[in-house]
């Protein structure tokens, strides 16, 4: 009871997320201001943010369903938190794992999206239904390479569970390079998922304010904030477990700073597209979805395929 | 989602002066667009009326905070023209060099303000870093950042002495080796290209039918340029070629301003190495004669157009001020319909509004009669003592 409570409020649960996740957006912040030749914030800036958030008044419309526009916040973060649990993270085991969990995972991680539409669409301002339009007709265009991609990677490891996917790779070193091609695809998908440039099309600034969230405020913007970078966090520890699944056999403490490094690594992923590509136009985004990051993903999935047919028969 | 209407302005993040676009949408595709005006309408002109000539000359230099050389010298070269005076050739090489010197940083900016409204803030970054080389410039120059002062009746304020000509051609030779790399970037980055093609299209006879001005036009392929057609100032000594473009979209604006650039360069460095000796003022009177005229000046935005009609006092009769902007507005529905949402913020910037410069006029919209009207003078001092009356201020004792 004790270690299921502390497991779920600090670590690996809420205070270590929430920390991680602020300690993320810091560094997604330095690298994007340094890309851009600016100086950047200090590392407490991100703590600053949500505090001075949580600080200040929440206005609710006075339209608005004031039950739901409060409890959707939470729900994203809930959600994201739940998805961590299944993912291994310093070595081949997660806290929790059953054959199927990849699907668990994916579907958590879908939930903060619809709950992100749903904040629009309870908004009743023009420019959160159209932030909250462009949510899901951004999802409906990532999601399926998303999945192709990391479930090809679990088709190579023959199991429908993270830990077993770690640990499949961990017993093959070097397997993991066939999924490179997946291993882009996820990152562009989370670039979607997170909302972030240039698929930052659902919240969009110049075009729609804030998007869902032009509406929030306060505290209940703060939840947001937390589940948004609580999702970086377990959107790029699942694309470390389920494409970079190496120096996982090294032992806690390096495997924990493997798990570090590699979190990292897919966080300045984000930034560096973040800096280098113009926003796209959700027209062009669904085009580029469907015609070629979907039919990359099922390379990816026949490229797998082939691999398991040959060098595992 | 069947229709919405979508206000853009007068408040939104994509517009920096407020100005007001409803906008009709079905989904993402924009079905009808209207423009509405006058948020900024600051009654400059008939201020002007009740000050003198020299006084109104720092007044229209702050119309515009960007081309705020070009409307004084607009203005100021009506205002010569009336008086009859003639300026030393000096006098007209250092209000050009200016000229071009704002012409850089507006251009700049725009390039820089274009890379924000596709979210491309990398490119607004770097461009405005570099930006602020021709700023410290200006105010090596002039004193100023912006409001340059330079002006007066009959020549320029300020000389520029001989020993900073080396580094203005310095900082030309720097901003021409930054601007090369950002004509790269704005021709090779796929998705900011694909950002700004066919987006906003405005063809040749629509540029020609609605009076377009400015590098707005001129990427339609129409070669309009008053520094050409009509040269002031000293551009009829210059060689510079005239920029066009043919891809009549955004993109086409894109490429027209940052060639511009390159073209102020060199005419910067032209001008520098022929600057000729001599003053730099004639005295002029302080009662212009009275008679009448038109000034036109290439200004970043397009062609700017003063008129000035003066009684023979010291104070003009009517001044009037026609900001490129103006005549750019004329296409924005035209550029707007049929595309996408998200084109708006970019198809808005392309034509590098200045809304603040353009109102001359509010349009009353009463909600509650469903009617639109102007007031008149009598109208407005009535509401105005009304209003005060509201607020529980007495105006017996002011003389109005």
């Amino acid at each position: 009871m004790v270690y299921a409570l502390v497991h779920i409020l600090v670590f690996p649960g809420l205070l270590f997320l929430m920390a991680f996740g602020l300690f993320a957006e810091w560094v997604d912040r330095k690298m994007y201001a340094r890309f851009q030749n600016r100086m950047g914030p200090p590392w407490f800036q991100p703590l600053a943010d949500i505090l001075k958030l949580f600080g200040k008044e929440s206005i609710i419309p006075e339209e608005v369903e004031p039950r739901m526009f409060r409890l959707l916040p939470l729900v994203a973060l809930a959600s994201s938190l739940t998805a961590f649990i299944y993912i291994p993270v310093w070595g081949t085991k997660a806290l929790f794992s059953f054959n199927g969990d990849v699907i668990v995972v994916l579907y958590l991680l879908t939930i903060p999206t619809l709950t992100f539409f749903l904040a629009g669409w309870y908004s009743l301002c023009p420019f959160s239904l159209l932030g909250a339009t462009r949510t899901l007709t951004q999802l409906f265009a990532y999601e399926v390479p998303l999945f192709v991609s990391i479930l090809s990677s679990a088709f190579l490891a023959d199991t429908w569970s993270l830990s077993e996917i770690a640990a499949f790779y961990s017993k093959h070193p070097g397997y993991w390079l066939f999924n490179l091609i997946g291993f882009l695809i996820g990152v562009f998908s989370l670039l979607g998922k997170l909302e972030k440039a240039p698929l930052d099309i659902p919240e969009a600034e110049t075009e729609v304010v804030a998007g869902s969230f032009t509406e929030y405020s306060g505290n209940l913007f703060a939840f947001f904030r937390l589940a948004i970078n609580v999702e970086m966090i377990v959107g790029a520890s699942l694309l470390a477990a389920v494409f970079l699944p190496f120096g996982l056999s090294l032992g806690p403490v390096a495997g924990f700073i493997f798990y570090l490094a590699k979190v990292l690594f897919v966080v300045i992923l984000l930034s560096l597209s973040h800096a280098i590509f113009a926003r796209i136009r959700i027209d062009q985004m669904v085009n580029l979805c469907w015609k070629f990051v979907a039919p990359l993903g099922f390379a990816q999935l026949v490229l797998n395929m082939i691999i398991k047919g040959t060098l595992l028969s | 989602m069947g229709k919405v209407f979508i206000p853009i302005g007068p408040q939104h993040p994509a517009l920096k002066e407020p100005a007001s676009f409803r906008i009709l949408l079905e989904g993402e595709k924009v079905i009808e667009a209207n423009v509405r005006l006058g948020y900024n309408h600051r009654g400059v002109e008939k201020a002007c009326e009740e000050r003198s000539y020299l006084q109104d000359m720092y007044l229209l230099e702050r119309v515009c905070g960007i081309c705020s050389h070009s409307h004084s010298t607009c203005f100021i070269q009506a205002v010569e023209e009336v008086a009859g005076l003639e300026i030393p050739p000096r006098a007209n090489y250092i209000r050009t060099v200016v000229a071009e010197l704002e012409r850089i940083h507006s251009h700049l900016l725009w390039l820089g303000v274009a890379g924000h409204e596709v979210g491309f803030d990398s490119l607004f970054m770097y461009v405005w870093r570099d930006r602020e080389i021709v700023m410290d410039l200006l105010a090596k120059i002039s004193g100023n950042r912006v409001n340059y002062g330079m002006n007066t009746i009959g020549g320029v304020r300020r000389d520029i002495s001989p020993g900073l000509y080396p580094e203005i051609l310095k900082a030309m030779d720097v901003l021409e080796e930054r601007t090369k790399y950002y004509i790269q970037i704005a021709t090779g980055e796929m998705s900011f290209i694909k950002r700004l093609s066919n987006v906003g299209r405005l063809s040749k006879e629509d540029v020609e039918t609605m009076c377009i001005v400015g590098p707005t036009g001129r990427a339609s392929g129409v070669p309009r340029d008053v520094r050409r057609d009509d040269p002031y100032a000293a551009y009829g000594d210059l060689s510079f070629k005239v920029i066009t473009d043919d891809h009549c979209d955004v993109y086409g604006r894109a490429v027209v301003r940052v060639l511009e650039l390159m073209e102020a360069y060199s005419m910067v460095r032209q001008l520098i190495k022929n600057m000729p000796e001599g003053p730099i003022v004639v005295k002029a009177p302080r009662k212009i004669p009275a008679g009448e005229a038109v000034s036109r000046y290439e200004a970043p935005r397009g062609e700017d157009v003063h008129y000035v009609r003066s009684n023979g006092t010291e104070k003009p009769e009517r001044v009037k001020v026609r900001a490129p902007t103006l005549a750019n507005l004329q296409a924005m529905k035209k550029m707007l319909e049929n595309y996408y949402l998200a084109d708006i913020p970019i198809v808005i910037a392309a034509i590098d509004p200045c809304f603040s410069c353009t109102d001359r006029t509010i349009e009353v919209n009463r909600l509650e009669k469903g009617t639109t009207e102007l007031m008149s003078w009598d109208a407005l001092r009535a509401y105005s003592i009304d209003w005060y009356a509201r607020q529980g201020i007495q105006l017996k004792g002011i003389r109005l």
